[in-house]
C-alpha cells in the first residue's frame, strides 16, 4: 500500500473499526479515532516533507483500473503536486484536532466519530484523487455525516434548519459542478475522468470556445458555491455556528477548500477561454465575499458567526487570486488556502472550548476571560491575530501574495481587497477579543477552567502550523510555484487573444 | 415446440403450486417454515437460471419467446426480488390475518409473470405477462382484508389497472389491424412503413400508455401512492421493485427493438414523460408524511430517471438504465424489509413514528439511512454511479437536441428535491420531535440477513460496480446484436433527420 493511499484509507478504515465496536465501549471508540486521525497525520506530515519540490508533474503517484467496460474506463487514480499536498497536510493536522477536540462528546460517540472518520477520509479521498469521478465521489462523502452531526450534535435553536440549508446548497452546488464536469468529459469525447488523460486529449483538440463559456460557469459556480462563493455563501455561517465544534472545523477549515482545489485543477486549466469570458466576473463577485461578508461579520454578537462570516471573507482573498490568472496570485491563493484550513479549525476549536466552558458565544455575555483562562486567552490572541493577517503568522503571507499578484491586472479590486480583509478583518477580530477577554469579570463566569496540558494538543498543533508557514512561506510557495505556472501557462493558451490575457501573461 | 426454453418458469409454476398443495397439509404455526422452505427453492431456481445449464440463447414459441442476455438478466433480477420478498413477508406474517400461505403462492405466480414479461417478443405474450403480474397484484395490495387502506389500495389499483389493460389490449388490436403480426420481429423488420400509418402509430401509443402504467409514469402515475400506502410492505415492495422492472424489460424491448425508428422520432414525447415524471414526484413527495406514501412518490420520480435511459436511445444509455434497476433493488428492498421490521413495533406508517429509532434499534436505523442516502444518490451507495450514468449517457446524446439539455436540468433539480424528502425521513430517525417510547427494537435473524444483503449489495455495487455493469453491458449487447435495435448516436442522428 502507497502512503497516499494510505492516507485516505487510514480514517475510513478507523471508521469501519469503530463500526465493530459496541457503543457502550466508549474509551475503545475513541482510542481508535484518536489513533486513527493521528497516524492519518503524522503519515500526511511526512509525505509533506518528503515531496521533492521543483519537480514537474505528479509524486506518490498509484493507479489501480476501476471500471472498464464498453466505452468507458476508470480508474482509481491518486497523486500529488504543489497544488494539493499541502492540502492534504492540513487535513491530517485539522482532523486530528477536530478528534481531539472532540473528546467531551457524550452523546452516541460511537456514530459521531465514525461519521467525523468519513469526513475527513473524503476530504482527503478528494484532494488526493486524479479522477474527477473519484474525486466528486469523495467530496460527497461528507455531505451526510455533515448533515446529521449538525442535527444530532449540532448547537443552538435553529440547527434543523441550518442542518437542512448547508446540505441542500452543497448538493445543488455540487450537481451544477457534476452537469459541468460530465459536459466537459462528454464534449472532449473522452471515455475517462482522469485529469492527466483529459489534459492530453484537450491539447490536442482544444474545445470551442462557446462550449468552454457554457461549461465554466457550471464549474464555477457549482463549485463556488462549495466554497461559498457570494451570493451563494448564506449557507455557510449559519451552517457552522449551528454544527458541533468538529464539523464546523472539518467544514469551514477543510471541506470548503475542495470547491477552489477543483477550480484550480480543472476549471482553469482546461477551459482558457471559458476563464478569460468569466474570470471578470468572478474578480466583482470576490469583492462580495471581501466586503459583504466581511461587513456582516462587523456587525455580529454570536462569535461563531463572526467567525463564519470571517471565514467567508478570507475565502475572497483566494478568489481574487484565481481571478487574477497571475503565478504569483495562485500560489497566493493555494498558501491562503492551506493557511486558512488551519486559522478556520483554529477559531472554530477555540470558540468550541469557550462554549464547553462559558455555555456562550454571545459576545454581550462574555468579558474579562483573559484573567480567568490565561492559556486559552494567548491562544485566542495568537489565532485572532492571525485571522487580521498579523505578518509571521501564515496568513499574512498567502494574503500579501495575492494581492501583489492581483495588484497589475486588478487594481481597484486590490484597494477593495486590501481595504476590507485588513482593516474591516482586524476591526471586528479585535472587538471580539476586546469584548470576550478584557474589560470587567462577570460574576456568572466564575467556573470557566482553563485548558488543561492534554487540551492544549490541537491548538498547539494548529498555531505551531500557522507560524512554522508564516516564518517560512518558501516551505509552501517552492513546492506550488511550478504548479502555479503550469495553470496559468494552460490558463492563458487561449484560441482567441484578447487584452486581458495580453495584460496577465507577463512571464 | 422447444418446452425446454421456459424450464425456469415452469420450476417456478410447480414451485408455487407445490406450496399451495402443502398448505393443505402442515399445521398453521409451520407455515413461517414454508415461506423459508420457497423461498430455499427459490433460490435453488436462481442458482440454476444463473448457471450454464439453463437455456442459454433461444427463440420459441413461433418467436414469441425469446432467451437472450437481457432475459437471463431479468430472470435472475426478478428471482431474487422474489427471494428477498418472502423473506419480508416471513417477517411481516403477524399483520396478515390469514392466508400466509397463498400470499407466498402469490408472490411466487407474479413472479412467473415477470419471468414471461423478461422474455415477451410479441404483443400477445407480452399482454398476457402483464395481465399475470397485475391481476396477482390485485390480491397482493388488498390481502389485508380487515384494513380499510388495504382494500382502498387494492380497488383501486383495480380500477385503474383494468382501464390502463384496456387500452393496452386495444392498442393491441390496432397494431394487429395494421401490422398483421403482433410479433417484434416482423413489426421491426416493418417500420419503416408502419411509421406513416396512423393506426399503428395509434396502437403504439396505447400500449405506451399500458406500460406506462406499469411503471407509473406520468400522466399514468395516479395509482402509485395511495396503493404504496394501503398495501402490506411485502407486497409494495414487490410492486415497486418486480413490477416496475417488469415494465422497464418490456419497454426496452418495445420501442428500442420493435420499433426504434419511431422512438427516435418519438423522443420528445418521451422526453416530456420523463421530466413531467421525475418533477410530479419529486414535488408531491414534500408535504407527505406517510412513509410508504413517501415511497410511492420516490418510486415515480425514479421512473423518471430510469426514462432518461431511454431517452438517450443509446447502449450507454440501457446499460445505465439496467445498472440503475439493480441499485434501485436492493435500495428499495432494504427499505422495505426495515419498514416490514419496524412495523411490529411502531404503531404508524407516519415518518414521525420513526422518531428516536436512531437510539431503538442503531441497525434498523443505518439500513433506512442508508438505503434513503443511496435513493438520493449520495456516494459511496450505488444510486450515485447510476445517476451519474444515466446523466451521462443522456450527456452524451444531449448535443443537436436542445431539449435533453432541459432535461438533464430537471432531473439535476429532482435530485435536490428528493435530497430534501429524504434528509426530511433521516432528520426523524435521528433527531424527530419527542421521543416517547425508547425500548429497544430486536430484529430476527431473518431480517438481518436480507437488510444485511441488501446494504452490502447496495454498497459492493457503490464502490465495485465493474462487474455488475459488465453484466449489464452485456445483456444490453446481446439483444443489439439479435435484433439490431440500438444504434451509435451519429446514426440514429441520421435516422432522426
Amino acid at each position: 500500500m502507497d502512503s497516499l493511499s494510505s492516507v485516505i484509507l487510514l480514517p475510513l478504515l478507523s471508521a469501519f473499526l469503530i463500526l465493530l465496536v459496541p457503543g457502550n465501549y466508549r474509551v475503545i471508540v475513541r482510542a481508535i479515532a484518536v489513533l486513527g486521525s493521528g497516524l492519518t497525520a503524522w503519515i500526511a506530515a511526512s509525505l509533506f516533507f518528503r515531496f521533492q519540490p521543483g519537480h514537474e508533474g505528479f509524486q506518490f503517484e498509484s493507479i489501480l483500473p476501476w471500471i472498464s467496460v464498453g466505452k468507458l474506463s476508470l480508474a482509481y487514480h491518486v497523486g500529488a503536486d504543489g497544488l494539493n499536498i499541502g492540502l492534504i497536510l492540513v487535513t491530517g493536522l485539522v482532523g486530528f484536532a477536530s478528534v481531539l477536540v472532540s473528546w467531551n462528546i457524550d452523546r452516541n460517540p460511537k456514530l459521531f466519530y465514525i461519521l467525523l472518520l468519513l469526513m475527513i477520509g473524503g476530504a482527503l479521498g478528494a484532494f488526493a484523487s486524479l479522477d474527477l469521478l473519484f474525486f466528486y465521489f469523495f467530496n460527497e462523502l461528507a455531505l451526510v455525516p455533515t448533515f446529521i452531526l449538525i442535527g444530532v450534535w449540532g448547537r443552538g435553536e435553529n440547527k434543523t434548519v441550518a442542518a437542512f440549508k448547508i446540505t441542500l446548497y452543497l448538493t445543488l452546488g455540487a450537481l451544477i459542478a457534476l452537469a459541468g464536469l460530465l459536459l466537459l468529459h462528454v464534449s472532449i469525447g473522452a471515455q475517462t475522468f482522469d485529469v492527466i488523460a483529459l489534459k492530453t486529449l484537450l491539447s490536442g483538440k482544444p474545445l470551442s470556445s462557446t462550449l468552454q463559456n457554457w461549461i465554466f460557469p457550471l464549474l464555477l459556480f457549482g463549485f463556488g458555491t462549495l466554497v461559498g462563493l457570494f451570493p451563494f455563501h448564506s449557507w455557510a455561517a449559519e451552517g457552522y455556528a449551528a454544527a458541533p465544534t468538529a464539523a464546523a472545523m472539518m467544514h469551514s477549515g477543510i471541506l470548503k477548500k475542495a470547491g477552489l482545489y477543483a477550480l484550480l485543477r480543472v476549471a482553469l486549466p482546461f477551459l482558457p477561454d471559458g476563464a478569460a469570458h468569466w474570470l471578470p466576473v468572478l474578480a466583482w463577485l470576490c469583492l462580495g465575499n471581501l466586503l459583504h461578508c466581511g461587513w456582516v461579520a462587523l456587525r455580529q454578537k454570536d462569535l461563531n458567526l463572526l467567525i463564519g462570516n470571517s471565514s467567508l471573507a478570507h475565502m475572497g482573498f483566494a478568489f481574487l487570486g484565481i481571478a487574477s490568472l497571475s503565478v504569483i496570485g495562485i500560489t497566493g491563493t493555494v498558501i491562503v488556502m492551506v493557511a486558512h484550513a488551519l486559522l478556520a479549525a483554529l477559531c472554530f476549536a477555540l470558540s468550541g472550548y469557550l462554549e464547553s466552558q462559558s455555555g456562550t458565544v454571545d459576545m454581550t455575555r462574555l468579558g474579562g476571560l483573559l484573567r480567568r483562562m490565561p492559556v486559552f486567552g494567548t491562544l485566542m490572541v495568537m489565532g485572532f491575530m492571525a485571522g487580521c493577517g498579523l505578518p509571521g503568522f501564515a496568513n499574512f503571507a498567502g494574503e500579501a501574495t495575492v494581492l501583489f499578484g492581483s495588484w497589475k491586472s486588478l487594481p481597484w479590486i486590490v484597494v477593495a481587497a486590501s481595504w476590507s480583509g485588513l482593516i474591516l478583518g482586524a476591526v471586528y477580530m479585535l472587538r471580539a477579543l476586546r469584548s470576550i477577554l478584557y474589560g470587567e469579570e462577570r460574576k456568572e463566569l466564575a467556573a470557566v477552567i482553563d485548558l488543561g496540558w492534554w487540551r492544549r494538543l490541537p491548538f498547539a498543533l494548529l498555531i505551531a502550523a500557522l507560524l512554522l508557514f508564516g516564518v517560512a512561506p518558501s516551505l509552501l510557495s517552492r513546492r506550488i510555484e511550478p504548479v502555479a505556472k503550469e495553470i496559468v501557462k494552460a490558463a492563458t493558451n487561449r484560441s482567441t487573444p484578447s487584452r486581458v490575457a495580453a495584460v496577465v501573461v507577463t512571464p | 415446440m422447444n418446452y425446454s426454453l421456459i424450464i425456469v418458469e415452469i420450476t417456478a409454476v410447480l414451485i408455487g403450486l407445490g406450496v399451495l398443495m402443502t398448505d393443505l397439509w402442515i399445521s398453521p404455526t409451520a407455515r413461517k417454515g414454508l415461506g423459508y422452505s420457497a423461498a430455499v427453492a427459490l433460490g435453488c431456481l436462481l442458482a440454476f437460471a444463473t448457471g450454464s445449464l439453463a437455456p442459454q440463447h433461444g427463440l420459441g414459441f413461433r418467436d414469441s419467446f425469446v432467451v437472450d442476455d437481457l432475459a437471463r438478466f431479468f430472470k435472475a433480477f426478478f428471482l431474487f426480488g422474489a427471494i428477498v420478498v418472502i423473506l419480508m413477508t416471513v417477517e411481516f406474517s403477524s399483520r396478515i390475518a390469514s392466508g400466509l400461505s397463498e400470499f407466498f403462492a402469490l408472490v411466487i405466480f407474479a413472479l412467473v409473470g415477470m419471468l414471461f414479461a423478461a422474455s415477451a417478443n410479441d404483443l400477445v405474450l407480452l399482454f398476457v405477462s402483464l395481465e399475470l403480474i397485475t391481476v396477482t397484484f390485485y390480491i397482493l395490495t388488498s390481502f389485508q382484508r380487515n384494513r380499510l387502506a388495504s382494500l382502498e389500495a387494492g380497488v383501486k389499483y383495480l380500477i385503474l389497472g383494468a382501464v390502463a389493460s384496456a387500452f393496452m389490449v386495444f392498442g393491441i388490436a390496432l397494431i394487429f389491424g395494421s401490422a398483421n403480426s403482433t410479433n417484434f420481429r416482423v413489426i421491426a423488420a416493418h417500420q419503416t412503413e408502419l411509421a406513416t400509418s396512423p393506426v399503428f402509430l395509434m396502437g403504439l401509443l396505447l400500449v405506451l400508455a399500458g406500460l406506462g402504467f406499469k411503471i407509473a409514469a406520468f400522466p399514468f402515475q395516479a395509482w402509485a401512492p395511495d396503493v404504496y400506502q394501503g398495501s402490506p410492505a411485502p407486497a409494495t415492495a414487490f410492486l415497486a421493485v418486480g413490477s416496475k422492472a417488469a415494465g422497464f424489460v418490456l419497454l426496452i424491448r418495445l420501442l428500442t427493438q420493435a420499433v426504434p425508428q419511431i422512438t427516435a422520432e418519438w423522443s420528445r414525447l418521451l422526453v416530456v414523460m420523463s421530466a413531467a415524471t421525475i418533477i410530479y414526484g419529486s414535488l408531491c413527495a414534500i408535504p407527505q408524511r406517510n412513509l410508504k406514501r413517501l415511497m410511492g412518490y420516490s418510486s415515480i420520480a425514479n421512473a423518471g430517471y430510469l426514462l432518461l435511459g431511454i431517452v438517450a436511445m443509446t447502449r450507454s444509455g440501457s446499460t445505465a438504465m439496467l445498472f440503475y434497476l439493480g441499485g434501485y433493488f436492493f435500495t428499495v428492498l432494504a427499505a422495505f424489509t426495515a419498514m416490514c421490521a419496524l412495523a411490529e413495533h411502531v404503531e404508524t406508517d407516519e415518518i414521525a413514528g420513526l422518531a428516536g429509532l436512531g437510539r431503538r434499534s442503531p441497525f434498523l436505523a443505518a439500513s433506512l439511512t442508508l438505503s434513503l442516502v443511496s435513493l438520493a444518490g449520495i456516494p459511496p451507495m450505488v444510486g450515485f454511479f447510476g445517476k451519474v450514468l444515466l446523466l451521462r449517457s443522456v450527456f452524451e446524446s444531449a448535443p443537436g437536441h436542445p431539449d435533453l439539455y432541459l432535461l438533464l436540468g430537471v432531473a439535476v433539480i429532482g435530485v435536490v428535491i428528493s435530497l430534501y424528502y429524504y434528509l426530511g425521513i433521516i432528520r426523524s430517525i435521528y433527531w424527530g420531535g419527542n421521543t416517547p417510547n425508547l425500548t429497544p427494537i430486536r430484529t430476527s435473524l431473518g431480517t438481518k440477513v436480507a437488510l444485511g444483503t441488501c446494504i452490502a449489495g447496495m454498497v459492493f455495487l457503490g464502490i465495485v460496480p465493474n462487474g455488475y455493469l459488465r453484466i449489464a453491458e452485456t445483456a444490453v449487447a446481446g439483444m443489439e446484436s439479435a435484433v439490431g435495435g440500438l444504434k451509435s448516436p451519429a446514426v440514429k442522428k441520421v435516422s432522426a433527420h
